[in-house]
């Protein structure tokens, strides 16, 4: 999530929401870079967590054999081992470099955002953990198709799913081949083309098993990099924040304005907007969703979001701190800087400066073989979440109607896995050029639009018909679209008109009450047949949501 | 193949219990949640130079800090107090209420 994939999420959300500042325009994913002298220490090392991880991708391919295995890992990962995943998924590069850099530049505004990344999961606690557990087998449509008719309400999240995945994919697609050609001095086309590739390989080969623990590695190494550069860097400060914060307002051109909020978030509409997006768009993610079926149970369910929201709120507060020592350590360094007084790379390679100022070029070769090894991990999970939507919900529910083998359902996925690694190779090279900050912003708005309000009806309101499902599921995604669309990010940044007809930069708050009231409406309106029979299912799906009689279980191995 | 099972915990009033105590829960650790983020947010929109305010005398840390610190720590442990909670007495509950359903 980076909101990694959350994030990953997070950071490339940050950087849409400052995509007209030119702080941000001159960051690690806007923008144009300068390819940097080859770096042998990161490739090295990324060398070897790449022999690594195809180790693993063996033997998870060797334990791969039913479809369960392939989209969940049997069911019977642990949640101290899921929290991890989940960690994995949510911290990403663009969290590490987009939320430093953002508190480089602003100081204490980087902290708010960081806040509204992590407080979407107590409440997904709450309110759907042991539940997604209970009704799931391997993806978010099981739940709401659950007591709905199979083909419209599959076809709906389908194309949610796909949808946030496909713009998720560009997002990080065009952010990799960027990064990799600052840290890694390789070509852009060649980095895109190696991401896809390795993300095709972990998935198709490993599926659910390999990418849990890519991972889970990965956030092992984030939490291990960023934690030790963070005390290399409060050593200098005799790990003492008051002379950290001390230094950091009297060299910091905002003085002593960085220890507050900075107006970035004035507007109070935006504001809202902007918590919605993040709180339940975060909880229509399919890749993030898909992660509360590998475990054994809701025990473990929930005991994956206490461990992951942990790691997070861990990390989070370490890469802010981060940012707060590099505005002294890598700020008042003219060899960080070119000739113009730009930081070099842009505003977001603050972290990985320090990096190399705190640990020398060893440690600024691993942060950047780390910042490399969080994209892959990205993007595979997202790829199965894709690949997971059209075989099981596509292929075997839609078109096959239920009748499909487990063998060709597993086929169609590593066949769906391939076709979206190349796409993303393609798209990936084809916007290499563009404006793609609004993408991951119109991807959560999309989940929290359709993909959200479908789910948690299903699960919570007896009167939830697949009439109201489908069509209000449909006019929430297509708000999302038009009013990203129409605001300031699309039709003034990139159509150049003068003025947005949607003001706002956050669909969220209009989108997703558009998407409820249309259909809770449609659902009312709905007094057929086939709505009180979906009513009368209402009673046993909620016992099972709430007991797991009847839950998928974890298989033998 | 529950349906007799669903039917049976449908009608044991320890269920309705369950899912009353439950929710209920949920509901207040939410609301503690949403409302301590939306404080948060609404302060951050309307009052930012409160939170600018010095931790101390002569300080440079701002409030700000430890109130944003302390909002993360929350919301951790608000996960932790539904967990402890959920993983125990409900899901003990639970597991009588689906046994003696199964018998």
């Amino acid at each position: 999530m980076s909101l990694n994939r959350i994030l990953t999420v997070s950071g490339l959300f940050a950087l849409m929401l400052f995509a007209g500042d030119p702080v941000w325009a001159a960051g690690a994913i806007e923008g144009e870079v300068t390819k940097q002298p080859v770096n042998l220490s990161a490739i090295s090392m990324f060398v070897v967590f790449v022999c690594i991880t195809l180790g693993i991708t063996y033997w998870a391919a060797r334990r791969t054999k039913s479809a369960k295995d392939f989209y969940t890992a049997g069911g019977g990962i642990t949640g101290f081992q899921n929290g991890l995943a989940i960690a994995g998924d949510y911290m990403s590069a663009a969290t590490l470099l987009g939320l430093s850099g953002l508190v480089f530049a602003k100081g204490y505004d980087g902290f708010v955002y960081s806040i509204g990344f992590l407080v979407g999961w107590p409440i997904i606690l709450f309110m759907m953990a042991e539940r997604l557990r209970n009704l799931g087998k391997f993806t978010f449509a099981d739940i709401c198709s659950f007591r709905l008719q199979q083909t419209p309400i599959r076809s709906l999240a389908a194309s949610g799913a796909l949808s946030v995945v496909v713009l998720y994919l560009i997002a990080q697609m065009v952010g990799a081949g960027k990064l990799i050609q600052l840290l890694f001095g390789l070509d852009y086309a060649y980095a895109v083309v190696l991401v896809g590739i390795m993300m095709m390989v972990y998935v198709t080969f490993g599926g659910m098993i390999a990418t849990t623990w890519v991972q889970i590695i990965k956030a092992c190494l984030l939490l291990f990099g960023g934690t030790f550069m963070v005390i290399m860097a409060l050593s200098q400060f005799g790990f003492n924040f008051e002379a950290l914060a001390t230094k950091a307002t009297e060299v910091h051109k905002s003085g002593i304005s960085l220890m507050a909020p900075g107006g970035l978030l004035a507007d109070p509409v935006s504001a809202i907007s902007l918590g919605l997006a993040l709180m339940f768009g975060t909880a229509g993610l399919p890749h993030i969703l898909m992660r509360f079926f590998t475990v054994t149970d809701a025990k473990e369910a929930r005991k994956s979001v206490f461990y992951a929201t942990g790691f997070i709120g861990y990390f989070f507060m370490v890469v802010c701190t981060m940012g707060l020592c590099a505005i002294v350590i890598v700020g008042t360094d003219s060899s960080f800087y070119d000739a113009a007084g730009k930081l070099l790379g842009g505003g977001n390679m603050a972290a990985m400066h320090l990096a190399k100022a705190v640990g020398g070029d060893l440690f600024f070769g691993f942060i950047s073989a780390v910042a490399f090894a969080t994209i892959l991990a990205v993007v595979s999970g997202l790829a199965l979440a894709g690949a997971s939507a059209i075989s099981h919900d596509l292929y075997a529910s839609v078109f096959k109607k239920g009748k499909a083998t487990e063998q060709q359902e597993i086929r169609v996925s590593r066949i769906a896995t391939i076709c979206l690694g190349l796409l993303a190779i393609v798209l990936g090279i084809a916007f290499e050029k563009q404006n793609i900050a609004f993408m991951v912003g119109l991807a959560f708005g999309i989940a929290g639009s359709a993909n959200f309000p479908v789910l948690i009806l299903s699960m919570y309101w007896k009167g939830l018909t697949t009439r109201g499902a489908f069509i209000g599921g449909f006019i929430g995604l297509l708000t999302a679209l038009a009013l990203v669309i129409l605001s300031p990010t699309i039709w003034v940044s990139i159509f150049g008109f003068e003025e947005a007809i949607f003001p706002y930069k956050h669909p969220a708050l209009f989108s997703m009450t558009t998407a409820f009231l249309a259909i809770y409406v449609f659902s009312k309106l709905d007094n057929s047949e086939q709505a009180r029979k979906e009513a009368e299912l209402f009673d046993s799906q909620s016992v099972r949501s709430q007991t797991g009689v009847g839950a998928e279980g974890a298989s033998a191995h | 193949m529950s349906e007799h099972i669903y039917e049976r915990i449908k009608k044991d009033p320890r269920f309705s219990d369950l899912q009353k105590r439950r929710g209920r829960f949920a509901l207040i650790l939410s609301i503690i949640v949403l409302t301590v983020y939306y404080g948060f947010i609404m302060v951050v929109a309307f009052a930012p130079e409160k939170l600018a305010t010095p931790l101390a005398e002569g300080m440079t840390t701002s409030v700000g800090i430890p109130i944003g610190a302390a909002i993360i720590v929350l919301a951790w442990l608000s996960t932790g107090i539904y967990v402890r909670r959920a993983n125990s007495e409900f899901d003990t509950l639970n597991k009588q209420i689906v046994e003696d359903a199964s018998k």
